[in-house]
């Protein structure tokens, strides 16, 4: 997709505008907060898994070459083959060249976000492939001609009726009179549809979760199925994985399922956690004949030995987004990225650049939710802050800001030019408030005034009124 | 530079690796072939019968139903009682698993059996087991001619019988299981853990069941030794 | 953690832990009834109270804006004006924590400044919390008639533990009543300067706590941090509420002379 980052802040406007996407971000709220804290509750080692996460991460992170070939080795050694792919361009190709050589017409997908970083569809699609997604969410987005607004739900920002609506225009194979309006029959017809879709698909092209370098297994967590019938029933499965995705043994696979799921989903496991090894064996009834794993760099290895590497422990949960109140009050479309919240404020910018991404850093109030509740103790909020550094050291701000920043850095170093510039203003402020004891409006404050009113100053300040108060004790004592 | 190259050695440049190279390769070959276990939750190191009791808990609570026989004796009639109870054809789909083979389904002459992969159109498949997972509920399948993979997605009732003595407590654990069950260390094309019926929370966020795999998972745990525990009445 | 010295002293000013205020911006502008409340509270608790003249800012409007050269200079010179207390004690979550967690962070390591810098951030604590955890208050005496609500200001809450002082503070106030307001630990939408670059985000932030505020039927709603107050006062103005509108200590210390946060309320 196109980055618009650049327009958060129309695009936030907007979104706070559409009373449409308001009413769909409120099953945000409802949907996950909640369930993560219960099943997280329910595990009382759930902190330590966390450690222990971050653990495994840093020591895989810190031997990622290592790790990166061992995988390779056991990947070959299991009949399947690995793709190393340093850019989105060449992953896009490696998956090409693949489905060329099968003469592939359909692929279908699993949820996958590393292919809508790589832009994968349309680029198929312009290759005369029809890539089909396959998860209940990314179908009804791709019917939309849209890109996911949450990593792990993708369609959150859609209403049961838009859904209803799209299946009507283009499900025209069933009667034009069926019931539609409670939501399990839009599931049921998406299932009819789409298990037509798996038996004719010639490729099933999914994401991984996790690749194992002790077994050179990939593993995809989901909880329809529909990932599992993806690479089941297409004669190759395609794995795109970014190499970050590497893990030592299954046992660190163990670990950090237990704090995959409750902190997406809020459930103890997902449904379906699928650990694939190699093609189809000699005598197995069912399978892909080949197997292929696309290793994709695409500006991971630049974020590693920096202030950023740490990002690279991200296991696309989704929990930041989740408790994020910006991203309940805009949605993931206003981001304008593919990696929306706080997990995308940090990760955009590393992928393409600040001075192409800047408002996201800055479109968080620190709050701190997300740290809080990342499951790989991932420093969000310092890293948005590291953004904000390099913009600020770059000078890309704008410079009205930059400006006013710089006298108000001046005058506050110097704490007696601040001390009487501040007894002087704050009176006169406190005077425009009057018997309200607040302003309404105020000229260079429209920012704060145009949605609140600011509470007026009580008066002299309260180094004046303290500086007053010594001088009267002493004089007293005297 | 082929890609792998241009990826290695940028990995390389940005660790600031090439000093000693020989300390990181250990760590990492320790690694995989001691593969530590790490935090293992204290649910995990139940005894028997309440690992049991917590297996099926879980496995209730991710929307499976379980049922405990005494033997692989009872299990055409178990397979039968839950078609007709559910109206569904008498006709399950399954692989050729020793196991299941030696259930005696000539007594259950109303049920055809059907062997191999799944083409789609089965309405029950019938699976056996690796082991299970206590801790959450979680089935463990492996892929063959014994289990076939399709059998576990496409039909809309999977019915999967587990023997008792395999349900371990953590996910460490069954892995270990599953190390040794091939004999050679070499992993299945594909092992799946299974916790609960497909379900899909897209439209809404509204928890559906039945999204693109089985609707009902049934649970069929053979235990000869009567170690579960009676179902606590609510 | 120091010993406590529980109740006021009568003896020799020199046996009292010497505690720096630092007032902070905002209720240095806009609320010096903050101030003479924390004094007050400070000394009650045996505290001998000193305000440092050489304080403007803890530096949080560069610090955020990616500033680090100046923030580091703003660091320094409230370093050098409190280093000398025992404690350093601020009426604000957040800016006690940019004090505390982040003042290191600010210089390399090796700078000298860097343990000057962890020294200091060893003595800072906010204002509630140092009365409850450091001085080991356990109540306040005084009255209460109004009903509140309390809402957990972020970065007391997440980066220094704010939370139960304050509320068992409050409870010990004669005929206190708190009741929660929901999602009382998710954001106002003040965030510093993210209120004034993005005013339509901060609003639809706002709000949403101001429903929860209302909800709730209390009377007054307190906070630890007067940018937060700031943010839900003017916003609950703006949209005619009377609910009155305090920073904590004004209620703990009884200074509740002065017209409330934005004025309003019922009079
Ligand atoms: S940053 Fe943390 S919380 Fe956000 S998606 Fe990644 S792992 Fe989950």
């Amino acid at each position: 997709m196109e980055l618009t980052s650049l327009k958060f802040k129309e695009q936030s406007s907007a979104a706070i505008a559409n009373a449409d996407l308001q009413r769909a971000l409120g099953n945000v709220e409802k949907g996950f907060i909640d369930k993560r804290r219960k099943s997280t509750d329910a595990l009382p080692e759930f902190d330590r898994l966390r450690d222990n996460a971050r653990d495994i991460k840093n020591h895989t992170l810190a031997h990622l070459d290592h790790y990166l070939e061992a995988y390779e080795e056991k990947v070959t050694q299991s009949g399947g083959h690995v793709h190393w792919a340093a850019t989105a361009a060449e992953a896009r190709e490696a998956v090409l060249a693949i489905c060329q050589q099968r003469k592939a017409k359909t692929v279908t997908k699993g949820k996958s976000m590393i292919t809508e970083e790589i832009g994968l569809n349309d680029f198929l699609s312009a290759n005369d492939i029809t890539p089909v997604e396959t998860d209940l969410g990314e179908y009804i987005i791709q019917l939309r001609g849209e890109h996911p607004s949450h990593i792990i739900a993708p369609a959150v920002h859609v209403n049961r009726d838009q859904v209803e609506s799209d299946f009507r225009r283009v499900h025209t194979q069933f009667e034009a009179e069926r019931d539609l309006t409670e939501p399990v029959s839009l599931l049921a017809e998406a299932r009819e549809v789409l298990r037509q879709k798996y038996f004719e698909a010639d490729i099933g092209i999914t994401g991984a979760n996790f690749l194992v370098a002790e077994t050179g297994s990939s593993v995809i967590v989901t909880n329809e199925g529909n990932g599992d019938l993806t690479q089941t029933l297409g004669k190759v499965h395609i794995v795109v994985a970014s190499i970050e995705k590497v893990v030592p043994t299954l046992e660190d696979t163990a670990q950090i399922l237990r704090v995959l799921a409750r902190s997406a989903t809020g459930q103890d496991m997902s449904v379906y956690t699928t650990v694939s090894t190699g093609p189809k064996r000699a005598d197995d009834p069912d399978g892909p004949e080949e197997y292929h794993v696309v290793l994709v760099d695409n500006g991971r290895s630049d974020m590693l030995g920096t202030e950023y590497q740490e990002m690279l422990r991200c296991i696309r949960c989704g929990a930041c987004m989740n408790h994020c109140p910006v991203y309940h009050a805009v949605g993931g479309h206003a981001y304008g990225s593919v990696y929306p919240g706080p997990m995308g404020a940090v990760l955009t910018p590393s992928l393409h650049g600040i001075d192409k991404s800047g408002h996201l850093p800055n479109a968080s109030t620190f709050c701190g939710r997300c740290e809080e509740v990342c499951p790989m103790r991932i420093p969000l909020p310092k890293m948005m802050r590291h953004w904000r550094e390099q913009e600020f050291e770059k000078h890309l701000q704008p410079s009205k800001a930059r400006f006013g920043l710089g006298i108000w850095a001046y005058v506050a170093r110097r704490p007696k030019l601040y001390r009487r510039a501040v007894s002087l203003a704050m009176p006169v402020l406190s005077r425009l408030g009057g018997a309200r004891h607040r302003i309404a409006r105020l000229p260079l404050a429209g920012g704060w005034t145009r949605h609140r009113d600011l509470p007026a100053p009580e008066g002299a300040t309260f180094m004046q009124q303290w500086a007053e108060r010594q001088r009267h004790d002493k004089g007293s004592k005297a | 530079m082929s890609g792998r190259d241009a990826i290695l050695s940028k990995i390389r440049a940005s660790l600031g690796a090439g000093g000693d190279e020989a300390a990181r390769k250990t760590a990492v070959a320790e690694r995989l072939a001691g593969h530590p276990r790490g935090v293992i939750p204290e649910r995990g190191h139940l005894p028997a019968a309440e690992r049991l009791a917590l297996f099926r808990d879980m496995a209730i609570k991710a929307n499976a139903s379980v049922a405990t026989l005494a033997g692989y004796d009872a299990l055409p009639d178990a397979v039968l009682t839950y078609l007709r109870e559910r109206n569904l054809p008498a006709s399950v789909r399954m692989g050729t698993d020793p196991r299941l083979a030696e259930a005696p389904w000539h007594e259950a002459a109303t049920l055809e059996v059907k062997s191999g992969a799944s083409d789609g159109e089965d309405v029950t498949g019938v699976s056996h087991a690796l082991g299970a997972v206590a801790e959450t509920g979680t089935l463990a399948l492996t892929s063959g001619t014994d289990n076939p993979t399709t059998v576990n997605f496409l039909p809309e009732h999977h019915l999967v019988v587990v023997d008792a003595k395999d349900v371990t407590g953590d996910l460490e654990s069954l892995w270990s299981a599953l190390r040794t069950s091939r004999g050679d260390g070499s992993m299945p094309r594909t092992v799946n853990l299974v916790t609960g019926p497909s379900r899909s929370g897209d439209i809404e966020q509204v928890l559906l069941m039945g999204a693109h795999g089985p609707r009902s998972v049934h649970i069929l745990v053979i235990d000869p030794e009567g170690t579960m525990p009676a179902e606590r009445t609510p | 953690m120091e010993e406590p010295s529980a109740g006021r002293r009568t003896r020799a000013d020199a046996k009292k832990p010497t505690v720096g205020l630092f007032a902070t911006c905002l209720v240095d502008l806009f609320r010096p009834s903050v101030g003479f409340a924390s004094v007050k509270l400070l000394e009650d608790a045996g505290c001998r109270v000193e305000v440092p003249l050489g304080q403007t800012c803890c530096g949080q409007p560069a610090y955020n804006s990616g500033d680090r050269a100046d923030t580091a200079a703003i660091a320094k010179q409230v370093i050098e004006s409190f280093e000398g207390f025992d404690y350093v004690v601020a009426p604000s979550g957040s800016c006690g924590s940019t004090m505390k967690k982040h003042y290191p962070w600010l210089f390399e390591e090796g700078d000298p400044w860097r343990a000057r810098a962890e020294r200091f951030s060893a003595k800072v604590h906010e204002l509630v919390s140092f009365l409850t955890d450091v001085m080991g208050i356990t109540g306040v005496e005084g009255r209460l008639d109004q009903s509140v609500t309390y809402h957990d200001s972020c970065s007391g809450l997440r980066e220094l533990g704010v939370q139960a002082q304050p509320r068992a503070l409050l409870n010990s106030l004669e005929g206190a009543t708190i009741t929660e307001m929901k999602d009382a630990n998710v954001c106002c939408g003040f965030g510093g300067t993210f209120c004034v670059k993005y005013p339509d985000i901060s609003n639809t932030i706002v709000t949403k706590k101001m429903k929860a505020i209302t909800d709730t039927g209390a009377d007054m709603l307190l906070a630890g941090d007067m940018g937060c107050l700031m943010n839900m006062a003017g916003k609950l103005k703006r949209e005619g509420s009377n609910v009155e509108v305090r920073h904590v200590a004004e209620v703990l210390a009884g200074m509740t002379d002065q017209p409330a946060i934005a004025g309003g309320g019922k009079r």
